[in-house]
């Protein structure tokens, strides 16, 4: 076998990494634009689908401008903030941070029927995170509609929060009870009360994500709650 | 062309591709890669982009090790090849999420990990190191479709017996199972599912190809 110098080795090595780094940092930088765009348009998607409106790769940047009529960004108070685009907002970051300091998305979406004010969520799952969007109706109690996704619930349990026989039972659900106090949505274990208007069935062997969710709603509408009582009729 | 080079497609190159699906398997035979043909047979789709993934990391990483192997120190050769085989794997991922966000969601960390799968690293060091690059490539993408065969046909039958679906339509709803008071088998869907019906395939194969018995 030939015999390699440490010189030879080291300047392979070197050498190897800088081709490997330049090849890897061109590639990343002619597709970024690409993946900003699918992330961007899975973003509207996931709104679009919360009030309803099913879209398609092709067609959601056309739709998001049809029906999402208004953005605009909040504070916990419920005062509009200026200066913020409320559609590149990550909700994950904001919920890290004091409720105080967070700054909250609000979309406005218009349908047939009327106003509807669309919120995002973010929490944890059993595995990693999960989001979704919740859209309400003008009177900022009854919910219009949700979307929910993760990252990587189990498929078949805990996956099932993205599927429509787990997300189709919140619309016409309140978060406030008839006093004007803030309920939130349980997701109940079991399944829920015939006729409850602040609950929904949790998923069977989903419990953890159930949970999650449940956690996701109350922390993240709670943010709004000041908005939702200033505006809410 | 010199008299001495066989022709590409000689009886020993064509034997470099069809062995790994049978004979030669990874899943099967080797049992190697079993991970990531656990986590990723739910469905058929991303069983496929895997599939195809793993096949294009495999050859072009196969060839690359070939073409450098005289070059390669072989004191660091298994750095070089993970080097390779990881800048190829991002590479794969990057074009993923720029083409194929839905399927790249789906395969989520699990391309990631095309990195650490042995078949890849087996190949570059077991064939690669010591051959030129066209058999190289043969031997690449003959190990990654036996690889892919197998994720396929599990793949197939977990989404079948699991979800009722083939590549998401409903068949067993269209033909009327469910009337009759059939259910999906919710087991299918998790893992260790995909090793029963690896299992079963080993089983069949062993039943068919007598070679792969071994004598105790």
């Amino acid at each position: 076998m030939k015999k390699f110098s440490n010189i030879y080795i080291f300047s392979f090595a070197s050498i190897m990494v800088i081709v490997v780094a330049a090849v890897l940092s061109v590639a990343a930088l002619i597709l970024q634009p690409l993946q900003e765009r699918n992330v961007a348009i899975e973003k509207m998607r996931n709104i679009l689908s919360s009030i309803q409106v099913q879209s398609t790769a092709a067609d959601a940047q056309e739709k998001y401008n049809q029906y999402i009529v208004e953005t605009f960004v909040i504070n916990s108070e419920g005062e509009k903030i200026e200066g913020f685009d409320a559609f590149t907002i990550d909700m994950r970051a904001e919920m890290r941070k004091p409720l105080e300091e967070r700054h909250l998305p609000v979309f406005v979406g218009m349908k047939n029927d009327g106003r509807k004010i669309i919120v995002p969520l973010h929490g944890k799952g059993l595995w990693g995170p999960i989001y979704g969007y919740l859209a309400l109706e003008e009177d900022m109690k009854t919910i219009y509609g949700v979307n929910f996704g993760h990252d990587k619930e189990t498929p078949g349990l805990g996956a099932e929060i993205s599927e429509s026989w787990f997300q189709e039972p919140f619309a016409g659900k309140s978060i406030f009870d008839e006093s004007g106090r803030f309920t939130s949505i349980e997701v109940e274990r079991g399944g829920a009360e015939p006729g409850d208007p602040h609950a929904v069935d949790a998923i069977s062997g989903g419990t953890i994500t159930s949970k999650g969710l449940e956690s996701m709603l109350y922390d993240c509408l709670l943010s709004y709650e000041s908005y939702f009582k200033k505006e809410g009729i | 062309m010199k008299s001495d080079r066989e022709s590409l497609f000689s009886a020993r190159n064509m034997k470099l591709l069809t062995n790994p699906l049978n004979d030669e398997n990874p899943i099967t035979v080797q049992v190697l890669g079993i991970c990531s043909a656990l986590a990723i047979t739910v469905k058929l789709e991303p069983s496929i982009v895997m599939a195809i993934s793993v096949i294009a990391v495999l050859s072009i990483a196969n060839v690359i090790i070939s073409l450098l192997r005289k070059m390669i120190p072989p004191r660091i050769r298994i750095i070089v090849q993970l080097v390779v085989i990881a800048s190829l794997v991002i590479l794969v991922d990057q074009i993923l999420k720029a083409f194929a966000y839905e399927v790249s969601k789906q395969l989520s960390v699990f391309v990631g990990l095309i990195i650490t799968n042995c078949i890849i690293m087996g190949r570059l060091e077991a064939f690669a190191m010591g051959n030129r690059p066209w058999p190289a490539f043969l031997d690449g993408v003959g190990n990654a479709a036996g690889y892919g065969l197998i994720l396929v046909i599990v793949g197939f039958f977990r989404e079948l017996l699991g979800s009722g679906e083939v590549f998401g339509y409903p068949v067993l709803e269209k033909i009327g199972l469910y009337r009759i008071g059939y259910e999906d088998n919710g087991l299918m869907i998790l893992p260790p599912m995909a090793l029963i019906i690896v299992g079963i395939i080993i089983w069949v194969q062993r039943a068919k190809n007598t070679k792969l018995i071994e004598e105790n």
